[in-house]
């Protein structure tokens, strides 16, 4: 893999990652419990749309071939997208969108944080405008994780159970497959076994705070960054991406 | 050939689209200009999703046509990245103004528009727009919006 199309390949999955997220999130608008919330998560679903426009312009430009971010988001099938299983589970009740944003974000940060000291600039710069506001989305998912986990009974137990369904998808974060090992050894890009570590010790210690229990080792989910997607996928690209089908090349 | 010190001063007249009473050489997202080859304006975006980037990039070509510069461009730069201490002095004063706190660093308090009064407290960390969180003043009871330090 050239230089050039292995930044096109990251840094689409990247975007593929913060576009998913986001979509999921937009799902929310106008859906939440309060109004400060509601304004917390219109503003951070926007800045993952945001993020995934500077990553997928960027892919188009390696690429060379004159796609845009439009193309990337919209014109490609659902085996194309290499964004991990976490980021397309629905959203469920109010603590399955908690948790699948603290173990998301929880890499997430680490993994920009990586990325900000990488040799592909393009990829760097992004990283380094991101994390700023990552960072600020885990300090708010966190804080809601402590006050679901440390609240109520009810809201103790449902949690628990959001973070027991949602802790198979967390394998894949970590298994590098050959795009992530290319990307560590020609562009000094995120070691995937670091990032973990610091991961288990950071999710700990948030779920430790929550009063709740840590899921232990089991069977891992995984398939998504080599486009083997969850059922649940099909149906977000159908509504994201119905107007352009429909209306191919559609401006306004 | 323009001085890109003329071109610097017709834009520090284009204001931010969300909060108006700003220039956006104000909020020192006005990185560079390049009069070598006709104008180019490097801007750089606030936050990734921020809805005016595309707005603002409109009315910078459009403020320039106005005073007659043909075919200026837009180039949008992201390092260093922005955050809040690249609003401007003048920037900071004209917020205050407004109403709006100006972005403190995280360890001092944020001080009423109105009443210059410390003794505040924090209503949401999220407010109208992306880069705003909504405070009261306990003093004067007054709310107001605080332009989040980034």
């Amino acid at each position: 893999m050239s230089g050039k199309q292995l930044s096109a390949a990251y840094a689409t999955r990247l975007g593929d990652n913060a576009l998913v997220l986001g979509q999921r999130m937009i799902e929310l608008v106008a859906a939440s419990p309060e109004l400060e919330e509601e304004l917390a998560n219109a503003n951070f679903s926007l800045d993952y749309i945001g993020q995934a426009r500077m990553f997928y312009t960027y892919a188009g430009d390696c690429e060379g071939n004159g796609r845009t971010e439009d193309d990337l988001a919209f014109q490609r099938p659902e085996h194309e997208y290499s964004n991990l299983l976490l980021v397309e589970q629905p959203n469920g009740h109010f603590g399955d969108s908690t948790v699948r944003s603290v173990l998301f974000e929880s890499w997430y940060v680490l993994l920009l944080d990586a990325l900000t000291r990488c040799d592909d600039a393009g990829i760097a710069e992004i990283a380094a405008r991101a994390i700023k506001e990552v960072r600020y989305h885990l300090r708010h998912s966190s804080r809601w994780l402590v006050r679901l986990g440390d609240g109520t009974e009810e809201s103790h137990a449902r949690v628990q159970a959001s973070l027991d369904d949602l802790w198979r998808y967390t394998g894949e974060m970590f298994s590098a497959d050959a795009l992530d090992e290319a990307m560590l050894k020609e562009c000094r890009g995120p070691d995937l076994a670091v990032v973990e570590a610091q991961w288990r010790e950071n999710v700990a210690a948030i779920v430790a705070e929550a009063t709740l229990d840590l899921p232990g080792d089991q069977w891992m989910a995984s398939g998504g960054k080599q486009g083997q997607h969850t059922e649940h996928f099909g149906y977000l690209l159908a509504e994201m991406q119905y107007l352009q089908r429909t209306y191919p090349g559609a401006e306004w | 050939m323009y001085e890109s010190a003329q071109i610097l001063e017709w834009l520090s007249h284009v204001p931010d689209p969300e909060i108006p009473v700003l220039t956006i050489t104000d909020l020192g997202i006005v990185r560079d200009i390049d009069c070598s080859d006709g104008v180019t304006v490097s801007l750089t975006p606030t936050y990734s999703g921020c809805p005016a980037t595309e707005a603002i990039e409109a009315s910078v070509v459009a403020a320039l046509e106005d005073r007659g510069v043909p075919g200026v461009r837009i180039k949008r730069v992201l390092s260093p990245p922005w955050t809040t201490d690249w609003i401007s002095e003048a920037g900071r004063k004209k917020l205050r103004v407004y109403g709006i706190a100006p972005p403190e660093r995280r360890d001092r308090p944020i001080a009423c528009p109105r009443c210059d009064s410390s003794n505040t407290e924090i209503v949401s960390e999220f407010g109208s727009t992306a880069c705003k969180a909504s405070y009261r003043c306990v003093d004067c009871l007054e709310p107001f919006e605080y332009f989040k330090c980034l």
